[in-house]
């Protein structure tokens, strides 16, 4: 793989990662992330929807007049999040009525719209296509992260399965009731932000 | 009529767009940074909400709606009903784009000076999912046309609310010492988890 393919797929994961520095996409990143199963569902939707519009944008770019290039991102979006949605409904029924209207709200994850905007209205089809599944990748890095101390911590949990065996059931883990309740990733993606930046200085921002 | 007010008051407080719900949060981080501005954004949001969530209710009872075609077209055969709710998001997200476009010629014919004022945010708004979101819950909660209006009005208002409130404690913040890494966006995470925090105490609240 040489070093720019490698760049644009895996940059967006720590260098440049859409929720922690381009502030894109934060609202389903909250209120999915209570259990890591929802959290994969959802990381995958997003990378789907994203690496596709991306490479459907781009292949048309040359096309599209630019005073109505936003409707048509929508078009485009939209129909594929129906496509996940369908597919969700369609195989994992109990997952999607877990997720609601979450999923829907992935036509206005601006992750989607921005990097539609950003990058698949300049670049080459191959090219848009690897940024998008880097952009969904940091996306679900967030995700995933903030998912695993949710669910560990507050249900002694992975994926479901009893790791730390909690009081109710005979064990000795007391669950922490603060990180059940949907705003505790709030606290965590604001402490991984400033690991981050600890350790990467000059995503430090200037007042 | 207490019917109606009860909506009201639990979209605002209880049922929180921005702090109960997590939607609308990208502008919500973003443009928070200012008192002026924030109120600026949240009277447009209130207008759009206002006009969206119930012309949406009209669109998705009157035509997409499992068996509202069937009368018209004359079926009576429940095998042959016509189902388009898989169309849902790309009508609401074009009724959307297409009422904010409309307000913009309006506003700019007829309020130039609210016009010059809203500037920006108004084709912001459009990919705000605080309006997507509300118009999901409606589908999701089967309101009527009346508790629609209500129900959009009062989210807008409380989504409002939230960011002046944010963008209040954002102008003080410029005076604290927050460390270097957390400047920004970190800590801009953190006071939102607080707030969100404080509004959960409104959940207790039964109408």
């Amino acid at each position: 793989m040489s070093s720019d393919t490698k760049k644009v797929l895996f940059g967006p994961v720590v260098d440049n990662n859409p929720i922690a520095l381009q502030v894109l996409g934060v609202c389903s990143a909250l209120a999915v992330t209570s259990s890591m199963a929802n959290a994969l569902v959802m990381t995958l939707a997003v990378i789907v929807v994203t690496a596709f519009s991306n490479l459907f944008i781009s292949i048309i770019r040359n096309q599209i007049p630019s005073s109505v290039r936003i409707i048509v991102q929508m078009a485009i979006i939209a129909s594929l999040v129906i496509v996940v949605d369908q597919v969700l409904k369609a195989f994992s029924y109990q997952l999607s009525k877990e997720l609601s209207v979450y999923i829907g709200l992935i036509i206005t994850n601006c992750i989607v719209m921005g990097r539609a905007e950003a990058f698949a209205m300049k670049e080459k089809p191959g090219v848009s296509f690897l940024d998008g599944i880097g952009n969904g990748l940091g996306y679900g890095a967030v995700l995933m992260v903030v998912a695993f101390f949710r669910e560990l911590l507050g249900f002694g949990k992975i994926f479901g399965m009893e790791v730390l065996p909690l009081v109710q059931n005979g064990g000795w883990y007391q669950g922490n009731g603060l990180l059940v309740l949907p705003f505790s990733s709030f606290f965590i993606i604001g402490l991984i932000i400033w690991a981050v930046r600890q350790w990467k200085p000059e995503q430090v921002e200037k007042d | 009529m207490e019917h109606y007010l009860s909506i009201f008051v639990k979209t605002i407080f209880i049922e929180n767009m921005a702090l109960s719900f997590f939607l609308g949060m990208c502008t919500f981080l973003a443009v928070s940074k200012k008192v002026s501005t924030a109120i600026g954004l949240g009277v447009a949001v209130v207008v759009v909400l206002g006009l969206a969530v119930p012309a949406n209710q009209i669109i998705y009872q009157a035509i997409l709606a499992p068996g509202a075609l069937d009368s018209l077209m004359g079926i009576t055969d429940p095998k042959e009903s016509i189902d388009l709710s898989f169309l849902s998001f790309i009508t609401f997200i074009g009724v959307i784009a297409a009422l904010v476009q409309i307000l913009e010629m309006l506003l700019d014919k007829y309020f130039p000076a609210l016009y010059q004022a809203l500037g920006i945010f108004l084709p912001l708004i459009t990919v705000n999912c605080a309006i997507f979101g509300a118009v999901s819950f409606m589908v999701a909660k089967n309101l009527t046309l009346g508790e629609s209006v209500v129900y959009g009005v009062g989210s807008g208002i409380g989504w409002m609310l939230a960011i002046v409130l944010m963008a209040g404690l954002r102008e003080k913040m410029k005076y604290s010492d927050v460390p270097n890494g957390l400047k920004g966006l970190g800590i801009t995470f953190i006071t939102a988890g607080l707030m969100a925090f404080g509004f959960l105490s409104f959940g207790g609240i039964s109408l």
